[in-house]
């Protein structure tokens, strides 16, 4: 049997704004190739446990790990750099720049040659700016948004808008991206679409993925294993038929013990 | 240094402290509802002079007269700047609004060169307010007295409109929530005039004050006393009207005592100001008393 | 459009340049030329700050601090020792200052130099603040600057200022700077560093999130907008011949700003209209102020009537006109070419144009 080494490790964070304990006591592991979900009422911590990974904020107490790295609090920009990416839930694109500039953006990163000589536009530099263009062609393509290259982003339509990000974020060459509520105002046949696209780039792209989500459908869907949280702590984890029928993340969703499920 | 010496600077900071404490409630106040630095503030108390001195010259009115026309139309002119240069880019970027302020200033300045020409202009004080006061060694003038006894009427009149009228309720949910206050059937348009109004009145006190001490005025004399008094209010807490009080007085004291233990360095004493305000920016961005208020991810 | 004819346009264009100098230079009279230069200067001021708030969305308004230092630091080098000698009164040129003296060029590139040093220790600080705060610290900045020269009668003989700077800036110069400037700016702004800065106007947070350091683009983004502004303020000081603290008050920065609004921030070609346009304006405003008469009406000569003009110009242009004067457009060969066809459509372009 493989010994899996964890990409993540999440061990048991704290996040108190002034007084107000956002997050208690948070432990996740990711394995490479996993696809975990974080489900929860809202306000219960989510996107504030991205924030930490991301190093938005900073956990007061304890400390996140990424391939036996201490991340904890070092600058997002490091943190991508290191191989983590994630969308936002109210969609954080560059809304007044082209749709394929949104894309080769993603690759800025990993740029090898030196400021003058791409001031200058010397042939190294001709050279990567070229392949940066194809490939964000490329990812343009698997999303079907490449004819709308030159468009502004801003002037998308919401779905597009979230590939998009989706498709930035997978630019910066990722091996763990969090999806912060990816499925939010999508349709029953744009979700479906979206589900297949998660499933499709983790293969394609080798990831580990974390997805923050309120539709079910997805949750249960595609995550093998699922995390519930509620005012900042963690009720429950599992797989999604034991998830379904946990009564406290029940509780937690319709506020009372209900005889309903 | 000897006590009766230290004892005069203190009472000369004081006596600038509380002038610059009346301009920076304006700009405090205005930046708490609409997030915008009203570069124009300064003019607005350099128009104030003006308005007195032309009050006296030409309608020779007495002078107490003078004064409440003065604060009258200068309040006028702050409510009108701000519906013809404000208003409109209220959901403009805040960038615009700002470069529409410093539009504004220009304007005002250049306006006072063109119909006033630059050559300072000696104004003639009532004889009360040129009276000095002894004791013992410390020469205070009246205009001291003045500043601070007025300076903490208008204070206290200001923190009762402010937490204790409905007016003051909509200035403080409009400064949370511009938005929201709308739909609660805050009037705030009205309001925010009201808000220009009081600064101005304020930044007019304290342009007449300023000019019974240092009784010579010119269309650019806006401009260090305004930016002070800027600095003044982000000392204090951007927002906050104790704090705008607090930065003001912090910085007049700061100010003269500077130039007094370091006389060698007086031609700094502006950049010293500056050199505090980046300091403040850097170290403790919400002021003395502000809160801090982050942007949500 | 093949980007062969793209480049090959452009050098055109430049030898078109080239042969207009020429002519300017021999045949205009010294009035001409010397709105024709400052222009050119305020091509490269406003290009310069258009970099850092256009593109990079920083609000600074210290650049008239940044010009300062060019200009002294050019004056200081370009005067022979002797002569620096005689003018300084106040108190005497305090060593190095006394010997240095370099060519025009070695000054411009040493003020420039000494801009951008100066701006990434200010900026590695004050960068951190945002929008009106920045602005604010930035003026502060350059009031700063001001400040120092003033006081500081050994390096810049104070208030008095320095008179007699040899007359070195003229088209060849002015122009040839302004060229460079827009050259390494355009560089910069087309390559994937310029659009990590323009990512950083757009979404901070989300630029920080896809990799881009936040310090790093912001100070070098700034870096390179005082190094130019430091040029410019070198070639402006060999070009009035006499600098003095008063000329790089807030009104310098503010005009720089109207230059940059008025052409719509993030376009260069904007900025170049704008900055002919402005001095221009300047110029033929000038009889307005010194009175003229209309039929039996005499309008008697009124100091200052041009900047309240400009005043209410910029107010005019951010209310109603906030993308500037072309609407925040670009120049492009491929744009010009555009324009034409639709002016003067023929049958090929009707049908349509291959790529």
């Amino acid at each position: 049997m493989e010994l899996l080494m964890d990409l993540l490790n999440i061990d048991n964070i704290t996040m108190k704004f002034d007084g107000l304990t956002a997050v208690s006591n948070f432990k996740l592991k990711i394995a490479p190739g996993e696809l975990v979900g974080l489900i929860g009422p809202n306000g219960a911590g989510k996107t504030t446990v991205f924030n930490m990974i991301t190093g938005i904020y900073t956990p007061t107490i304890n400390k996140i790990y990424f391939q036996d790295q201490d991340i904890t609090g070092i600058k997002p920009d490091k943190i991508a750099k290191a191989g983590i990416a994630r969308t936002f839930q109210n969609i954080r694109l560059l809304d007044n720049l082209t749709v394929i500039d949104n894309v080769m953006i993603g690759f800025h990163l990993h740029l090898k040659s030196n400021l003058a000589s791409a001031i200058l536009r010397l042939p190294n530099y001709a050279r990567e700016e070229e392949s940066i263009y194809h490939k964000s062609m490329e990812l343009l393509e698997k999303v079907q948004l490449e004819k709308f290259k030159l468009e502004k982003a801003g002037s998308l339509p919401y779905g597009q808008q979230r590939k998009l990000e989706i498709v930035r974020a997978l630019a910066t060459g990722p091996k763990l991206l969090l999806l912060d509520e990816p499925a939010a105002g999508m349709n029953p046949q744009e979700t479906k679409d979206l589900m297949g696209f998660i499933q499709k780039i983790q293969d394609d792209f080798n990831l580990s993925i974390l997805l923050i989500e309120h539709d079910m459908k997805v949750v249960m869907g595609i995550c093998r294993r699922i995390l519930v949280m509620d005012y900042g702590v963690t009720i429950a984890e599992g797989n999604p038929i034991e998830i379904q029928n946990n009564p406290e993340v029940i509780k937690a969703y319709l506020g009372v013990d209900a005889n309903y499920a | 240094m000897v006590l009766s010496l230290f004892l005069q600077n203190l009472a000369n900071g004081l006596s600038l402290g509380s002038l610059y404490a009346l301009i920076a409630i304006g700009y405090t106040m205005v930046y708490g509802i609409l997030r915008l630095i009203n570069f124009a503030h300064g003019e607005i108390f350099m128009l104030a002079t003006y308005l007195l001195y032309y009050g006296f010259l030409i309608f020779h009115l007495p002078w107490w007269a003078s004064f409440i026309v003065a604060i009258a139309l200068t309040a006028l002119i702050g409510m009108l700047s701000e519906k013809i240069a404000y208003r409109p880019l209220r959901n403009s970027p805040r960038i615009s609004v700002l470069i529409s302020a410093i539009g504004v200033s220009f304007f005002l300045q250049n306006l006072c060169i063109v119909l006033f020409t630059g050559i300072p202009k000696s104004f003639h004080r009532p004889t009360f307010f040129k009276s000095i006061f002894q004791f013992g060694e410390i020469r205070i003038q009246s205009t001291l007295f003045a500043s601070v006894i007025i300076s903490a009427i208008f204070l206290t009149i200001l923190i009762y409109i402010v937490y204790r009228t409905k007016t003051g309720l909509a200035m403080r949910s409009i400064s949370v929530d511009i938005e929201t206050s709308r739909l609660m059937a805050v009037d705030v348009d009205k309001t925010i005039s009201v808000t220009f109004a009081i600064g101005s009145a304020l930044a007019a006190v304290g342009g007449i004050l300023w000019a019974l001490r240092f009784p010579q005025i010119f269309p650019l004399m806006g401009m260090m006393p305004g930016l002070k008094a800027f600095i003044a209010a982000v000392v204090g807490g951007i927002g906050n009207i104790p704090g705008a009080m607090l930065g003001g007085l912090f910085l007049g004291m700061s100010e003269i005592l500077f130039v007094a233990f370091f006389p060698v360095l007086s031609g700094y004493r502006d950049a010293f100001i500056f050199v505090i305000l980046i300091l403040i920016l850097l170290l403790k961005p919400d002021g003395i008393l502000g809160k801090n208020v982050q942007e949500k991810v | 459009m093949k980007k062969q004819n793209e480049k090959l346009f452009t050098i055109l264009a430049l030898v078109v340049l080239g042969v207009l100098v020429y002519l300017a230079e021999s045949n205009l009279d010294a009035y001409k030329l010397r709105i024709l230069n400052l222009s050119a200067i305020y091509v490269t001021l406003g290009v310069s700050l258009n970099l850092i708030y256009g593109f990079t969305g920083q609000f600074s308004l210290g650049h008239a601090g940044f010009m300062a230092i060019g200009a002294y630091v050019t004056t200081l080098l370009v005067l022979p020792p002797y002569y620096k000698e005689m003018i300084f009164i106040l108190e005497p040129l305090v060593w190095p200052f006394t010997v240095m003296h370099s060519p025009f060029i070695v000054a411009l590139l040493l003020s420039g130099l000494l801009s951008a040093l100066v701006a990434i220790l200010v900026g590695l600080p004050v960068l951190r603040l945002k929008g009106d705060y920045l602005g604010i610290a930035t003026l502060g900045f350059a009031e700063i600057v001001r400040i120092i020269a003033n006081n500081i009668p050994q390096v810049t003989n104070g208030a008095l200022g320095i008179k007699g700077i040899p007359e070195f800036s003229n088209l060849w110069w002015t122009v040839g700077v302004a060229v460079f400037t827009i050259y390494i700016i355009k560089g910069l702004i087309n390559s994937s560093y310029g659009r990590a800065l323009m990512a950083i106007r757009e979404n901070e947070i989300a630029a920080e999130v896809v990799g881009v350091n936040l310090t790093y683009h912001k100070v070098m983004s700034f870096a390179v907008s005082a190094f130019f502004a430091g040029v410019a303020g070198g070639l402006f000081a060999c070009l009035i011949t006499t600098i003095d603290p008063k000329a790089f008050m807030f009104v310098m920065t503010f005009n720089i700003l109207i230059v940059v609004v008025l052409g719509g921030l993030g376009s260069i070609t904007g900025t170049v209209i704008a900055a002919f346009l402005f001095n221009y304006s300047l110029e033929y405003l000038r009889p307005v102020e010194a009175g003229f008469s209309i039929g039996p009406i005499v309008i008697p000569a009124i100091p200052g009537l041009r900047m309240v003009a400009f005043s209410v110009l910029l107010l005019l242009v951010i209310l109603y006109m906030k993308k500037g004067l072309l609407g925040g457009a670009e120049f492009s060969w491929k744009g010009l070419f555009q324009f034409f066809r639709k002016i003067f459509p023929n049958k090929k372009s009707s049908e349509g144009s291959a790529r």
